[in-house]
């Protein structure tokens, strides 16, 4: 049986915590085994909300995004839902924390935040 | 947080490195209680690794003990701060790899030798195969009135030190003065040196704010494969190089992946570090003769 996380960025403000739940919010599926995420690079949008629905394909992986104070971790057999809503536009890099063997340090991609 | 005063490096005569002028104990430069007295540390020396940044790797580790071996004025004691052996996902194989580090290292000429374990050793673990050939892997130490703290921040594979060694490090801190000379040492850096390449420790912002009261306190760590100086408040931190393969900057490039071997100069960017615990205190970078 699956158990569902929420996991509400601290970037998100009242307002747009309040939209999530509505439906629509897009959700991005990123999956993770060692030692890569799939997809490795995920398009999202200035300023709209968004769910990234982290799974796991093998054992314990992390995924933290350093530069928005997000983390979470990623159980097989549940699915992880991490919110946000990005304010800047660019490029922000999203890696495993949790050391999972020879070739844990190139586990890593990157959110593309478009205006 | 400033990187501490680059100008403060000094070249050596006679040495193959580079000293690092430092006033260790910030609250007492120049009127130090305890003898004088010098160790050796070595960092990152991931036994097993096979790759193309050391394609020389089955011998780094034998050429670096050499080295200080051939030390005319030998050390009290030597440390090793993590990644003793390349992580493996087979069990048998990692012990392996510590069986066969331990013999190596068992040449050294100084015999009082202090292990700590990285990330490599450990995470998969939670530290079951270390404890095994190395002991604690956190603990303290005396030496010549200096206080030396090794903590874990690496048995924990999201690397936290966790409330229970944070508990220990607040009982062991209580018992010291705040003017007492201490040596913190650990494997990761314990402050957010560069996040975005996980050279950081989750929890590692408590230990600072168990130490900051503590007016004469020095850190010496690994896992970023490289010579590195910063301070937090008082403190400096100051990360060794390793004996496997060199990584790049802080940031200077998109991905932390290992610099690229140069077989015309085999040991650069690798090397051991001596540290000088006296009034004049410095830090001296060694080559490895022959890699």
């Amino acid at each position: 049986m699956q158990r569902r996380v929420f996991l509400l960025a601290a970037a998100v403000t009242a307002a747009s915590a309040a939209k999530l739940v509505q439906a629509g919010t897009n959700e991005t599926p990123i999956s993770a085994k060692k030692f890569e995420f799939h997809p490795a690079e995920v398009h999202l949008k200035l300023g709209q909300p968004a769910i990234l629905v982290l799974t796991s394909e093998d054992r314990i992986h992390g995924f933290k995004v350093p530069d928005l104070g997000l983390r979470a971790e990623i159980v097989p057999g549940q699915e992880t839902r991490l919110a946000l809503t990005p304010d800047k536009a660019g490029r922000i890099v999203f890696l495993c924390d949790v050391f999972c063997g020879d070739g844990h340090e190139e586990m890593e991609g990157i959110l593309i935040v478009e205006a | 947080m400033l990187p501490q005063d680059r100008r403060e490096f000094l070249k050596l005569s006679g040495m193959a490195g580079v000293a690092f002028a430092s006033a260790l104990f910030p609250g007492q430069p120049t009127s130090a209680q305890a003898a004088d007295f010098h160790f050796i540390q070595f960092s990152d020396t991931h036994w097993g690794y096979k790759g193309p940044a050391n394609p020389d790797a089955e011998h780094t580790l034998e050429k670096a003990v050499a080295t200080v071996n051939a030390l005319p004025n030998q050390p009290d004691f030597i440390v090793f701060t993590g990644d003793l052996t390349h992580t493996t996902d087979d069990a048998a194989e990692r012990r392996a790899r510590m069986r066969r580090f331990r013999e190596i290292v068992s040449a050294l000429r100084v015999k009082d030798v202090r292990f700590m374990p990285g990330e490599h050793d450990a995470a998969l673990d939670k530290g079951e195969a270390y404890k095994e050939f190395f002991g604690a892997p956190y603990y303290t130490f005396d030496h010549k009135g200096v206080h030396f703290i090794a903590l874990d921040n690496v048995s924990d594979p999201a690397a936290k030190l966790g409330d229970e060694q944070l508990t220990w490090l607040a009982a062991d801190l209580k018992q010291r003065n705040a003017e007492d000379r201490i040596v913190v040492l650990t494997h990761r850096p314990l402050f957010d040196l560069m996040p975005s390449w996980d050279w950081t420790t989750a929890d590692g912002a408590k230990a600072i704010e168990l130490l900051m009261p503590y007016r004469n306190v020095v850190v010496f760590y690994g896992h970023i494969h490289q010579e590195h100086h910063q301070n937090t408040g008082h403190i400096a931190h100051h990360a060794a190089k390793s004996l496997i393969f060199a990584l790049p900057a802080p940031g200077s490039q998109p991905k932390r992946a290992p610099l690229q071997y140069d077989a015309a100069s085999p040991g650069q960017g690798l090397g051991v570090r001596d540290v000088a615990m006296a009034p004049t205190a410095k830090l001296t970078e060694i080559g490895v003769a022959g890699a």
